[in-house]
């Protein structure tokens, strides 16, 4: 049985333009969102994965700033791409919503949130503005926030950082999504509330079938919520898998060491962390072969020279290295300079 | 540079263990009289109770983990110590001193051997001073060694953090997040310190860079024979680090107890919910979290009793009333709840 793709992202290129230059944030990404699925994208800073999410949504200036090559395709029909910016503003929150790390910088603090979600539903429904109101208190209920009737009257300072992640949520399935992209929406809360937020966001993708990209640099969260991941490098998909291989079968040796690095609940405390050698290159400075071989302990010429693509090494995983297969034999190895 | 005594430093922590109390922090109480309000003559002023009646201690050679949520007053405890942050009141019992009464001249020498490590490094750093000059400054204001030795001092901390000599010259935007916490780590240490205190110290880095940076706290500790106390939000973090862990909540410390003993066998409802939430990275294991109701209450106005009843499920009557004494259950393992009464 093949699950049906919701959004499919093919050879995107997001360049921008800068003083010095041409960068290319996010340089031929391919991955693609099956209905009702919660995908994971995972990286450190500088990694693309912010940039890929609010590419999907078209939310630079493309007069200026940016410059998209590629495809991303919604629902096996519509290129985004392609789209006019009247039909993107159609789509945006309607069709595909977004949520941020910083719930207080993206809420308008001189607006109630009730009239913050209701604004939103009437842009793309055809509601009066009582049916609307209406609509946020039952949003508000939905994401869990205790007496909403009252709290839809409240501005976003009188509320606490979870609360406006609910509510920053409520407002984006207030017009019913296919698909939500959630970007590090748990990173500036904490463990308790995080956990909260997380069961909140797994309790939506059940009840309404609806797809997530859910964006974050931590591993622990990805284990917790995500069905299948996609690992950034320095603006490329080096390893894609599902949740399971990625943890038990890493083939690319960053995302190994990205796992090895962290430390554990139930790791030897007096042994030393794993480390990734020296630090991510800057994006004007790309190395010419595979862009991780100057941090990588099994490099050789080839990987010095010659770019690897992303490819399939079976049962749905996919890796951009040209030793894979080696080095995922050579798992004692790895562990033992851990 | 005191040459540390060769012996390992495993041992070296179980035997200092016992004996060395380094700092005695007993009944520290922080609270920040709240701006603007119109009865600034009033005696019930308004404040936020930040850190209340807080006691622990720090033993030699160890490393003493604070977590909490933010708000907890985990960060407020560590300034304090310093003197960054004026206490309300308590005392902080360094070498038979009390911290908190001495003189500006006295307290001076006490911040040569208490050093701190800050969590975001590029505002901790001076943008328009060259990275030897900033290393060279706790030499000069606490006249360490002569001036002619400074630079010979400085290349060797930054070859010890692992810094090239060729950077001795380069500004602080020049480095990244990861290297900019090695120049804070080697301004910590060419004072030559007992104890430094780490504010967060990893938070702001990425993950590949964080474990370059613990294993190196690691080692510094090994190799200078330091103390630290370790604040930080993420649990296996600190529990990667640390030999003996605080739990604070709201101000309180609800529980203290050596790592291992803390982590397999948590008392305090709240350390059971906080170790609960934290996110496993392996996909088998799903647990059953012990989720909490509610949010933090405001530490302008916190609950009478157990700070903590508010969000307890186990929250009886007495909670509401009586505040809970701490008591040791276990070998160093304190906690302060009713439920152990």
């Amino acid at each position: 049985m093949n699950p049906e793709k919701l959004l499919e992202v093919k050879r995107l290129r997001t360049h921008f333009k800068t003083e010095t230059g041409r960068v290319t944030a996010v340089d031929d990404v391919s991955f693609h969102v099956n209905k009702g699925e919660i995908l994971g994208i995972v990286g450190e800073s500088g990694c693309g994965k912010s940039v890929t999410s609010q590419s999907i949504l078209r939310l630079f200036d493309e007069k200026y700033l940016v410059k998209y090559e590629g495809e991303i395709i919604f629902k096996n029909e519509i290129d985004l791409l392609k789209l006019s910016k009247a039909q993107m503003r159609q789509a945006r929150g309607n069709e595909i919503s977004m949520i941020f790390q910083d719930p207080l910088s993206s809420l308008n603090p001189v607006l109630t949130i009730g009239f913050q979600i209701a604004e939103a539903i009437m842009l793309h429904e055809n509601t009066s503005k009582e049916e609307a109101m209406a609509q946020a208190v039952e949003m508000l209920r939905l994401t869990g926030i205790p007496s909403p009737e009252k709290r839809v009257h409240d501005y976003p300072h009188q509320l606490s950082g979870g609360m406006r992640q609910r509510v920053m949520i409520a407002m984006s399935l207030a017009c019913k999504p296919r698909l939500l992209i959630a970007d590090e929406p748990t990173t500036a809360l904490d463990v308790t509330i995080q956990s909260q937020i997380l069961d909140l966001i797994e309790d939506i993708n059940k009840r309404f079938d609806m797809g997530v990209i859910f964006i974050t640099h931590d591993l622990g969260v990805v284990a917790e919520l995500c069905d299948r991941v996609v690992v950034m490098y320095l603006g490329q998909i080096v390893e894609e898998a599902d949740i399971y291989n990625l943890f038990e079968n890493p083939k690319h040796p960053y995302t190994k060491g990205l796992i090895q690095s962290i430390p554990h609940m139930d790791g030897d405390r007096e042994e030393e962390l794993h480390v990734i050698a020296g630090t991510v290159p800057s994006l004007e400075n790309v190395p010419v072969g595979c862009r991780f071989a100057p941090r990588c302990q099994f490099a050789d010429e080839q990987c010095n020279s010659q770019a690897p693509e992303l490819r399939g090494i079976g049962d749905g995983q996919k890796v951009r290295c040209w030793h894979a297969e080696q080095i995922a034999e050579r798992k004692e190895e790895v562990y033992a300079t851990s | 540079m005191r040459q540390a005594e060769m012996a390992p430093d495993r041992l070296l922590k179980e035997g200092a263990r016992q004996e060395n109390v380094l700092l005695d922090v007993q009944g520290l109480t922080k609270h920040f009289p709240v701006k603007g309000s119109l009865d600034a003559f009033n005696r019930n002023r308004p404040s936020v109770k930040a850190v209340s009646n807080v006691s622990f201690q720090l033993f030699e050679g160890e490393t003493f983990g604070l977590v909490g949520e933010s708000g907890c007053g985990k960060s407020t405890t560590g300034r304090t110590l310093m003197r960054l942050i004026e206490p309300t009141e308590g005392k902080a019992i360094y070498r038979g001193k009390n911290i908190f009464e001495q003189s500006s001249k006295e307290l001076r020498k006490t911040r040569e051997e208490i050093q701190m490590v800050f969590q975001d490094p590029y505002s901790s750093l001076n943008p328009r001073k060259r990275i030897g000059s900033i290393l060279q400054e706790p030499l000069i204001i606490h006249s360490i060694g002569k001036r002619n030795e400074h630079t010979d001092r400085v290349m060797d901390i930054m070859q010890k953090v692992g810094l090239l000599p060729e950077q001795y010259y380069r500004f602080p935007h020049e480095f990244s997040g990861g290297q900019r916490q090695r120049i804070g780590l080697a301004r910590a240490l060419i004072a030559n310190p007992k104890l430094v205190i780490c504010d967060e110290p990893v938070s702001a880095l990425d993950v590949s860079i964080q474990s370059q940076i613990i294993n190196l706290l690691k080692r510094m500790q090994g190799e200078f024979n330091l103390t630290y106390l370790f604040v930080a939000h993420d649990i296996s973090v600190v529990r990667h680090i640390s030999d003996r862990i605080g739990v604070m909540y709201l101000g309180n410390m609800v529980e203290v107890a050596p790592t291992d003993s803390l982590i397999q066998n948590p008392l305090h409802p709240y350390t059971k919910a906080l170790l609960s939430a934290v996110p496993i990275p392996n996909p088998r294991i799903k647990r059953e979290r012990i989720a909490l109701k509610g949010e933090i209450p405001s530490p302008l106005n916190p609950p009478a009793g157990c700070v903590f009843h508010t969000r307890c499920p186990f929250a009886t009557d007495r909670c509401k009333q009586e505040v809970p004494e701490s008591r040791e259950m276990a070998p160093g393992h304190t906690v302060a709840c009713h439920l152990y009464d």
